[in-house]
């Protein structure tokens, strides 16, 4: 052993790190797909063809990567709500909360713009309406955390569910469109309105908007002084302090910044894909994008592949409800077990023998 | 409605018999969580376990009523709740003890894995009426039927009214209640005492969502009674926010649960007289009241009160 390590070549010690970041997420993936045919067998399904159908619905062809992206979007954006405030140690998952208000503020700012402002102006406003609107929602979760020492967790979550039933009150009182009876909903937004799609394609522009956001998020926190503080903070709160680092102030501003993250998913759902806002808008894509944050280790570019990753699990939830009679829950448990396999995961890191440090002899 | 004949009476014996039904699962699953966090670990996942509770309770109610009877069969449901919890427990308390694991992004996992093993094994129950557990009618004395209607009682509430105490008295006079204070406090301590701390916090976590899991049959099998996929709506999540309100005392879980219960019931007490203006505004009270007994009893200062040592940190 000592002679193979000494023997070993030099590039293989330096890429070691990296490569454990990637291997071991991956492997995870790999672990979370078995155990998941083994699910799909219990349940009576022949696991390969699963899988099969599962790519072919996600991945297989131009319309299936353009049903995947369109769900892609939304997740990164969502999963940036709690991605950033995880890199100052905050666990926040009031994501389907913040898109929610996110997209009430975007469709009140939308019906009372209507037709007077240019297309576009009339839609920046409505995005800007919407990053006020989640941003502020999560930044009340911080400001609870750093004034009140409230769990930001619980206070998160319990958001969601204010922010939910504010909506449904909404819709159904004040809000209410009576012409449109399929289910409380409120006026339509008009067509100008209404976000467009990518040339040539079915994929809205909300795609641009999540890529952006998330290399915003990257260079935000990778290569600015603001998101050293946040790290520093994240990683040692005392030390922070000692150094004078305004640790207040930065748990405000990165809560703010990640909620109006997922806000901005959420006028996205209303301006591209649902044109008005009810009870669909809660569609479990503030929980999934929890899911994406943490399988991409809080890091925003990673959190554009992953996302794109779910996004074709999530697209592939009808076909599998068609073609293999399995419930569409199917999918929600499958995020469950890739969650669970890629926190196990992490307790991995520096345990494998090949991944070890090799001693100098 | 009988209710109506009542007029404003209704509303206070509305949120009367709203706190008696709808208290039983907060208790529970708030009792569950008080022993898991007396031990060290937070277990967020007894959302996940509240809804596979709920589903098993009901399935194995209406699978088994042909053989056992209309009786019996919902109480092999809530033993049945209690072991799915159990299994769901057992994941959460050898994962969340990894090393660099954390319990609280376990337990997101575990509500996503749950809440998704619910749905798809309880797609075949949705439908289906199962047999509903047995109702003590304390009401009988009187002859109006919304007094009849607000006192019937489950026995598995009148049971959790009894756990309270005796989970009371576990930690404070049992060698086992010792041994997970001991551990929740400080796990050196209980190391150098030679207890296993993986061991502890394990069977915690298992007892506790046992709990949990019979909290999610209170659901299913007595009120509202029907196996849906919204029936938690978050109460498993507003249990870790009682624990802490209740300062992981469990005789302080009980008054917490019942004023939560009450609190869940003011929107429905308030449409039975019919005033449905606000109703999905009062749907939200149990969690605004939540948050604001979270603001006002927590501090950033200290630590609260009653807090296991151990609670929230590595190891």
């Amino acid at each position: 052993m000592a002679l193979t390590s000494s023997a070993a070549p030099n590039w293989l010690d330096r890429w070691q790190r990296p490569l454990e970041a990637i291997v071991l997420p991956v492997a995870a993936l790999v672990v979370a797909l078995l155990i998941f045919g083994i699910f799909c067998a219990l349940a009576g399904a022949n696991p390969v063809a699963v899988y099969g159908s599962i790519y072919k619905a996600a991945f297989g062809s131009w319309s299936a990567w353009q049903n995947t992206l369109i769900r892609a979007s939304p997740l990164m954006l969502t999963a940036l709500c709690t991605a950033l405030p995880a890199r100052l140690g905050l666990v926040i998952i009031g994501n389907e909360g913040a898109l929610v208000i996110g997209g009430l503020c975007a469709v009140v700012m939308g019906l009372s713009i209507g037709t007077s402002l240019p297309p576009f102006v009339g839609q920046m406003t409505m995005a800007i309406a919407a990053i006020i609107g989640g941003g502020l929602w999560i930044m009340l979760a911080g400001a609870l955390r750093h004034y009140r020492g409230v769990n930001e967790t619980i206070s998160s979550l319990l958001l969601n569910y204010i922010a939910i039933a504010f909506m449904n009150h909404l819709v159904e009182g004040p809000m209410r469109d009576a012409e449109f009876v399929t289910k409380p909903s409120s006026a339509e937004l008009t067509e100008a309105l209404w976000m467009g799609s990518l040339p040539g394609s079915r994929i809205h522009y909300g795609l641009i908007y999540g890529l952006i956001a998330c290399v915003l998020a990257y260079v935000l926190i990778q290569r600015t002084t603001f998101g050293f503080a946040a790290r520093t903070a994240g990683g040692n709160l005392r030390a922070a302090r000692i150094a004078g680092l305004p640790v207040g102030k930065l748990t405000l501003a990165v809560c703010f910044l990640g909620g109006s993250c997922a806000g901005l998913a959420g006028m996205i759902e209303v301006a591209a894909v649902q044109k008005r806002i009810n009870e669909s808008l809660v569609s479990n894509y503030g929980y999934a994008g929890i899911l994406v944050a943490f399988v991409s280790k809080h890091n925003p570019l990673a959190t554009i592949l992953v996302a794109v990753l779910l996004g074709g699990i999530l697209a592939s939830g009808g076909i599998l409800q068609r073609s293999h009679d399995l419930p569409d829950a199917t999918v929600l448990v499958f995020q469950g077990i890739v969650f669970l396999c890629v926190l196990f995961s992490d307790s991995l890191y520096g345990r494998l023998p090949w991944f070890q440090e090799k001693s100098v002899v | 409605m009988a209710t109506e004949a009542l007029g404003w009476w209704g509303v206070p014996l509305g949120i009367l018999a709203g706190t008696l039904r709808g208290s039983a699962p907060f208790l529970f699953v708030s009792l569950g969580e008080c022993l898991t966090e007396k031990s060290g670990k937070i277990n967020l996942g007894l959302e996940g376990t509240l809804l596979m509770g709920a589903m098993s309770a009901y399935g194995i109610s209406y699978l088994s009523q042909g053989t056992v009877g209309e009786f019996w069969a919902p109480w092999l449901g809530v033993l049945a709740a209690g072991m799915a919890g159990m299994f769901l427990g057992a994941i959460h308390g050898w994962l969340a003890q990894q090393p660099r694991v954390n319990d609280v992004a376990v337990g997101i996992a575990m509500i996503i894995f749950g809440s998704g093993l619910a749905f798809f094994l309880g797609k075949p129950f949705i439908q289906p009426q199962a047999p509903q557990l047995m109702i003590f009618q304390f009401g009988a004395w009187s002859s109006n039927p919304a007094v009849q209607a607000a006192l019937k009682i489950s026995p598995l509430f009148l049971l959790g009214v009894a756990i309270a105490p005796i989970m009371q008295w576990f930690f404070r006079s049992t060698r086992w209640g010792l041994y997970i204070r001991a551990v929740g406090d400080s796990p050196e301590a209980a190391r150098a005492m030679g207890i296993s701390i993986f061991k502890v916090r394990f069977l915690s976590i298992v007892a506790g969502s046992f709990l949990a899991g019979i909290g999610g049959a209170c659901l299913s099998l007595y009120y509202p009674g029907v196996w849906t996929e919204r029936i938690s709506s978050g109460q498993g999540l507003m249990a870790v926010a009682l624990v802490i309100f209740a300062r992981w005392n469990p005789i302080q879980c009980l008054w917490a649960s019942l004023l939560f219960g009450g609190a869940q019931a003011i929107g429905p007490a308030f449409q039975s007289v019919g005033i449905n203006a606000y109703y999905y505004l009062f749907n939200a009270a149990p969690y605004i009241l939540t948050l604001v007994i979270m603001i006002i009893t927590c501090s950033p200062k200290r630590t609260l009160v009653g807090a296991p040592g151990a609670l929230g940190k590595d190891d």
